[in-house]
């Protein structure tokens, strides 16, 4: 008998402990959600405020009773939000859509080609991995200024088409699919070119998901180059747009105004991330490099 | 066999013309760059051959202002977001209800723009004219002095870089972990818990040990990213980093090259290569500790 009350406390002074312990993590996860979801939550607040209402307020409120999206109008109309918008997705589509024309031919000739030199080559080709962006921005904007290309999208595009890293990627992909495929592809006589479009791409599309998506938030997010290369605001991609409305835009104490084009700014990327979440994080933790 | 060569290389051209245009010759340029003195920008001619462009970085106040406060936000901001992470992970790691939905909020700031965010962090923080803004309201809150931490004194400045540095490179510390700490085999956490082996011991004697290779490997990626942090600045403190004394060796960098005080890519290839020069030598001092501590 007194042997079962033993383990009766025992057992309830686990389960306390259980709960201590359980209540401290979420109240630490919580915690943290709330500093990462906060500034978000202030964003979407502030920029449905009226301008009025908004400078009234000393203390600011935490609800608004009387949302207005006369801000997002204000947004697109007083300053060229929309044309930033425009012009970011131009760069993204086309950088995207060239580089990986560009990486799947090289992780092509990596992973299916046999000429000479190749493993030299792509020894050579991973060792570029490591030169940082920083180093080679210098001459890369003498370059492009020199063919007079600042203030166009070429400029913007073509130094950042090429990534060893998604070639390396791509290339080890390409590598896991059985060599028989490609043989009996070579005995009915299909092209290169074609067994590529036709059994490559297909069967490695997860892989070019993940690529495209990373290349997206890369570029959409994109701030040094495209600051270094343009200066005319019409060619100015969100980042430099959000920093030219922060700098002289909607007047400098229109927050909500500026709040709802960051808002603006920021749902394409959320939405592409809530969308395709597991790709996208699977796809960082194998390649991400913010951090 | 030779047709065989051709087409090879063939599909390797426009990688290798992208590449060779904009990253080895750049690569190459820029140690040119850094050894010609006095460089016109305008007629592209020089003057001479020699060390003056490190020794002229090397003296300007700008750039020790700008290496200082990059090393100040490398010492902070590395060991804390990676320590933080390391705790929030194992939080994460250790229940089940409702972890997805924390990952996914956690994850956010990795996927919006850091120019824009920063925004919404510097009206957070910043003291006007007729708001103290919210988080000065909440330091009165609790009977402290407010302080304007986008135009005032230095540290506060500095605090609000760093807490910004924090937020912004978490996610992917937090992604990393997590997914390390799920691929630790259960068979060691049960050979423990049937010997009765304390959480404490458990986590210090086999889950840190575990995961050593990751945190080794968010501790390198993150003293990178920390030496070239930049637009977390902008993004807080505008474009005139130097008035705001809040320059990065990078922000630094493109200033000498570009804007108000640029026009100088010989200052700005030196600042450059001071600034590689320096997150090496950080990385193989890292390397060479890890050999002691990561157990592989």
């Amino acid at each position: 008998m007194d042997r079962t009350k033993d383990y009766l406390k025992i057992e309830k002074r686990a389960r306390t402990g259980r709960l201590i312990s359980n209540i401290v993590i979420y109240t630490l996860l919580a915690l943290w959600g709330l500093i990462v979801l906060f500034p978000f939550y202030w964003m979407l607040l502030t920029s449905v405020k009226s301008y009025g209402s908004y400078n009234a307020e000393h203390v600011p409120s935490f609800i608004t009773l009387s949302p207005t999206l006369q801000n997002y109008v204000d947004a697109f109309t007083t300053v060229s939000l929309g044309k930033y918008l425009l012009n970011t997705l131009i760069f993204t589509l086309s950088t995207t859509a060239v580089m990986l024309v560009v990486i799947t031919l090289a992780a092509f000739a990596f992973a299916r080609l046999d000429f000479k030199g190749k493993n030299l080559v792509f020894t050579l080709f991973l060792s570029l991995m490591m030169i940082p962006n920083e180093l080679v921005v210098i001459t890369n904007f003498t370059t492009i200024t020199n063919l007079g290309m600042r203030n166009t999208f070429l400029g913007l595009i073509l130094p950042s088409v090429t990534s060893v890293f998604y070639i390396y990627l791509l290339k080890e992909n390409f590598a896991q699919i059985p060599d028989e495929l490609y043989y009996a592809a070579k005995v009915d006589g299909t092209s290169d070119l074609r067994y590529l479009r036709r059994v490559m791409i297909p069967i490695c599309r997860p892989t070019l998901i993940t690529i495209i998506i990373l290349k997206i938030i890369e570029c959409w997010n994109s701030y040094v180059w495209p600051r270094l290369i343009t200066d005319n605001p019409d060619y100015y991609l969100v980042s430099n747009g959000i920093q030219e409305i922060r700098e002289n835009g909607f007047g400098r104490e229109n927050i909500p105004a500026m709040m709802a084009a960051v808002v603006v700014i920021s749902v394409p990327l959320i939405v592409l991330f809530l969308v395709f979440r597991r790709k996208v994080m699977a796809g960082v933790a194998r390649g991400g490099t913010k951090g | 066999m030779d047709n065989k060569n051709t087409k090879g290389w063939l599909y390797l051209l426009p990688a290798f013309l992208f590449l060779g245009a904009f990253l080895i010759y750049p690569l190459i340029d820029v140690f040119v760059y850094s050894f010609e003195e006095g460089y016109n920008s305008a007629s592209q001619t020089f003057s001479g051959t020699g060390l003056y462009n490190y020794s002229y970085v090397l003296h300007d106040p700008y750039f020790l202002r700008a290496v200082q406060n990059t090393l100040i936000l490398v010492v902070i901001t590395v060991p804390l977001s990676t320590g933080l992470a390391l705790l929030i992970s194992v939080a994460l790691s250790s229940v089940k209800p409702l972890r997805d939905l924390f990952q996914t909020i956690y994850f956010l700031p990795y996927v919006t723009n850091t120019l824009a965010v920063g925004l919404v962090f510097m009206i957070l923080f910043k003291k006007t004219a007729y708001s103290d803004g919210l988080v000065n309201l909440l330091i009165q809150g609790f009977g402290g002095n407010s302080v304007d931490f986008i135009g005032g004194p230095y540290w506060a400045k500095m605090f609000v870089l760093c807490f910004y540095t924090v937020w912004v490179v978490m996610p992917f510390k937090i992604l990393i972990l997590t997914s390390a700490l799920a691929s630790v085999n259960p068979i060691y956490y049960n050979a423990a818990r049937v010997d009765g082996t304390p959480k404490w011991r458990i986590f210090t004697k086999i889950t840190l040990p575990m995961i050593s290779p990751m945190i080794f490997y968010l501790v390198i990626t993150g003293f990178i990213g920390a030496f070239k942090a930049y637009s977390d600045a902008v993004a807080l403190f505008g474009t005139d980093l130097n008035a705001a004394e809040m320059n990065t060796i990078v922000g630094y960098v493109y200033d000498m090259l570009y804007g108000n005080s640029g026009g100088y890519p010989s200052y700005a290839s030196a600042a450059a290569i001071i600034l590689f020069s320096i997150v090496l030598t950080i990385t193989c001092i890292n390397l060479l500790v890890s050999r002691k501590h990561v157990h592989y």
